[in-house]
């Protein structure tokens, strides 16, 4: 055995509830050599995870390891009983979970459940197992490493609590340690500060690793191999370089492609001089009590102004917190501006939802992040494009029904599909009758709040040159909101930085390369590149660090 | 309550996939009720008419299930007390249930002072020991099956309305809901259309155990002789008024508690092993 992990033709299969069985995996091969970091990567549902948790022994429940050796460390899992297994879990493997927020046990202090894994395999005594998560939390370059762990688990950002449950993970001295895409949740500035810990504590260890995720770039800064995977088959295997530069599969190249950025061809002159369809004026908005001044406790829109021309696409762009989702909601009215005014379309809007006309509600529309929260899991897919269609247009039934067709045609999704709820569709087929709702109404602006994140890259690129036609073919606005560049660049005409609830800078996409705003600076510096060397490489004026990166 | 789900096995039928105890929970509750509409015809003898000789009778031809206190037939008094429990109770529970549902997601919906007022008193009256309200109410009105049931229902309101608004609550908060509200949509097709469709299956369950909850609460007032007046019986009052042959092992006191319980684990088991809609499409 050369190899610290082989996996030779592992197979796992899942039991639906008619007693159907499926194969999810299905004669899947890797090696990790010792103190390597291999990269899965692929769509979701390409079963990424379930390999990676097969490591560890570990089937989901309603999923049985069928067939195929998983050796690791000289042992294969696969075989082993389910106490043996728990006595290597933890020792000689660890997992590092997509949701550190989700892992962390909200009632105990974080030092005790970092050191939990000595205790439970009577490894060290506590004091010592201490010592070396201070070690641990200084190593991953945490803040305040002495007193960190005596802090309870919502007290610290969510970067830093990845941080942690890494350092959960290593402080049992494991073999191998699982990543399961342990940075899609974060901003990119946090991103970098995540992967850099990562990167240098896997290498000083000399620690191998399996790095799971959908994001190309990440993996390229810290896997040395990477495996893809589609519909439980590996697809291609090679060295990180080698995939990246000469990539032999179609999947593969697909996966690069939808990275490369495609810059959109500016059509601003066929609308030049057109007026401003939305115009919004110091508008200022947040949570709390409202004061004296008749402004909320905590402003998270704070005097923010924005113009949205007919036909043209506003990018807002910012870090989780920043009030992007807030200014979205305040546009809309779900939450109502304390003060400032909005201008659709000439008129002055009330500031709250509840008070505007049908038509101006049907004119402006709001498509949310999580399409499994904006459709109603109750409903059949007709139901829920044809609702506007009845409820603004008032049209019977067999006219709606034509209808409904057409925007399924229109968002590219299969006629039978209208007949399914929503859990019956994969993420983009849902986020796409997300957005036909939108379309039902006619609307003439619609609001995307970060309606690519929860996509695969894949996807998430399909479903932004579907904007694009669609806005071709119909004449709209939208308003873009992500804290991903990338899409941001693709669609829109204009982009707005905001930071801590205020406008920082606007730009054209043609500019992004010169910043003016040093926080626009640090931002667009943050996205990974499909380079390998630029993590190492990476130089960021650590002054633009300490006052914006505060994460 | 949680019975081994699974253990028995399950079979598929219609898209939906049926286990044993379920199935044989609702061909109970469905014979009881087939004998709650037809108990007139199918009685023996009139639940009046003394038939025997003797009090507290044994099982014997003609007298299937002896006889009670006053030597009347007991098969015939089981088979119309299954009317007036069955009867008395759904229809309490059908009151209580819609009223606190209905209630429940409006609250839920509209919030503000008008979730927080009658969120408060239907907590006050939910702090009412339900047993003593019942009392109140028959001493004060009288005993009639129209007062038993407006009052079983108003003391099973304020669980339901809990119950409903809790899951309500939750729904609420989805983006789906802030869509249909920015589309402008009314409370009634917020509750109605929105809502209800999400809660229905936990309602149903909810609906069941309030319904075991109220026939036990009937049978408990007709025990205390609050509930049906004589001759008219329901379940909890042939029990009462043959607690006297407990000591001979008297079928006439056996027979009426089997029935009660016969139902409430019935209607309990069904909760728990309803059909489930298989979800996966492609057998």
């Amino acid at each position: 055995m050369t190899n610290l992990v082989e996996v030779r033709n592992l197979r796992i299969e899942a039991k639906t509830d008619s007693g159907r069985i499926v194969e999810l995996i299905k004669g899947v091969s890797l090696d990790i050599a010792d103190g390597e970091i291999v990269a899965l990567i692929g769509e979701s549902g390409s079963g990424k995870t379930t390999v990676a948790l097969s490591l560890m022994g570990y089937a989901r429940p309603g999923c049985r390891i069928t067939g195929g050796e998983i050796n690791v460390n000289g042992k294969n899992m696969a075989a082993l009983s389910e106490k043996q297994r728990a006595r290597l879990r933890g020792t000689d493997i660890a997992y590092v979970p997509q949701s550190a927020a989700a892992s962390f046990n909200p009632s105990a202090t974080i030092m005790e459940q970092v050191i939990e894994v000595t205790r439970i395999h009577r490894l060290m005594p506590p004091e010592r197992a201490r010592k070396r998560a201070v070690e641990l939390f200084r190593a991953l370059s945490l803040p305040d490493p002495e007193r960190i762990g005596a802090r309870y688990p919502h007290q610290v950002s969510g970067g830093q609590l990845q941080r942690l449950s890494a350092a959960m993970a290593l402080i049992g001295d494991p073999k191998l340690v699982i990543f399961d895409e342990p940075t899609t949740a974060l901003d990119v500035t946090t991103q970098i500060d995540v992967l850099k810990a990562f990167k240098s504590v896997m290498r000083a260890g000399g620690i191998a690793g399996v790095y799971v995720s959908h994001d190309l770039a990440v993996v390229a800064q810290i896997a040395d191999h990477i495996v893809v995977l589609k519909g439980g088959e590996v697809q291609e295997t090679g060295s990180t370089p080698q995939i990246l530069s000469a990539a032999q599969h179609p999947y593969t190249r697909e996966l690069l492609a939808a990275f490369e950025p495609k810059p959109r061809q500016a059509q601003a002159h066929a609308y030049a001089g057109a007026k401003p369809l939305l115009r919004i004026d110091n508008v200022t908005a947040g949570y709390g009590a409202v004061r004296d001044d008749g402004l909320p406790l905590i402003r998270a829109v704070n005097a923010v102004s924005l113009v949205v021309e007919k036909g043209r696409n506003l990018g807002v762009i910012g870090e989780s917190g920043c009030g992007k989702s807030t200014l979205a909601r305040v546009i809309a009215g779900i939450h109502p501006a304390t003060a400032g005014d909005i201008i659709f379309d000439g008129k002055q809007l009330e500031r709250a939802a509840s008070k505007r006309s049908q038509d101006q509600l049907r004119e402006m529309q709001i498509v949310f992040q999580y399409a499994d929260t904006a459709l109603n899991p109750a409903k059949p897919i007709e139901d829920i494009i044809s609702r506007p269609l009845a409820f603004y247009h008032g049209i019977n039934r067999q006219a709606r029904s034509k209808r409904v067709d057409e925007l399924l045609d229109m968002v590219r999704l299969p006629r039978a599909l209208r007949y399914r709820r929503p859990s019956e569709l994969s993420g983009g087929q849902k986020q796409r009758v997300n957005f036909a709702r939108a379309l039902a109404a006619d609307p003439k602006l619609i609001i995307c709040d970060e309606i690519t994140s929860a996509l695969d890259t894949v996807v998430a690129s399909a479903v932004i040159e579907l904007l694009k036609e669609l806005q071709r073919e119909l004449g709209l606005s939208y308003i873009f909101i992500s804290h991903d560049l990338s899409v941001v660049e693709a669609i829109c005409d204009e982009i707005m930085v905001m930071y801590n609830g205020e406008r920082v800078e606007q730009i054209t996409p043609d500019k992004l390369k010169a910043p003016s705003h040093p926080y626009s600076k640090l931002l667009f510096s943050s996205v990974p590149k499909l380079d390998p060397t630029w993590l190492d490489g990476l130089v960021r004026d650590p002054e633009l660090v300490s006052t914006y990166g505060h994460r | 309550m949680t019975m081994a789900r699974g253990a028995a096995s399950r079979r598929s039928l219609l898209g939906h996939s049926y286990n044993l105890v379920g199935v044989v929970a609702s061909l109970v509750i469905l014979a009881w009720t087939l004998v709650a509409i037809f108990a007139p015809y199918i009685i023996p003898h009139p639940i009046g008419d003394i038939v025997d000789d003797d009090y507290f009778g044994p099982m014997r031809q003609g007298l299937w299930l002896g006889s009670d206190y006053l030597g009347r037939d007991m098969l015939s008094r089981v088979l119309i007390g299954a009317r007036y429990t069955v009867g008395i109770s759904l229809a309490a529970v059908c009151i209580a249930c819609f009223s606190g549902v209905v209630l429940g997601m409006v609250a839920a919906v509209t919030g503000g002072w008008f979730d927080t007022c009658l969120s408060r008193f239907l907590d006050a009256m939910n702090s009412i020991p339900s047993k003593l309200f019942g009392l109140v109410v028959v001493a004060a009105v009288g005993s009639s099956i129209p007062v038993l049931i407006l009052t079983l229902a108003v003391i099973y309101i304020p669980g339901a309305y809990r119950f409903a608004r809790a899951l309500a609550v939750n729904i609420n908060t989805m983006d789906f809901m802030t869509v249909a509200r920015v589309r402008g949509e009314s409370t009634a097709y917020l509750i109605g259309s929105e809502i209800l469709p999400n809660i229905i299956r936990p309602v149903l369950a909810d609906f069941g155990l309030r319904f075991v909850f109220i026939v036990l609460l009937l049978s408990g007032l007709s025990f205390l002789g609050l509930g049906l007046q004589p001759p008219l019986a329901d379940w909890g009052a042939l029990v009462r008024e043959n607690i006297g042959g407990l000591p001979f092992a008297a079928p006439a006191v056996i027979v009426p508690s089997l029935a009660i319980a016969s139902l409430t684990i019935s209607v309990n088991l069904l909760i728990d092993n309803l059909p489930q809609k298989i979800r996966d499409r492609d057998t």
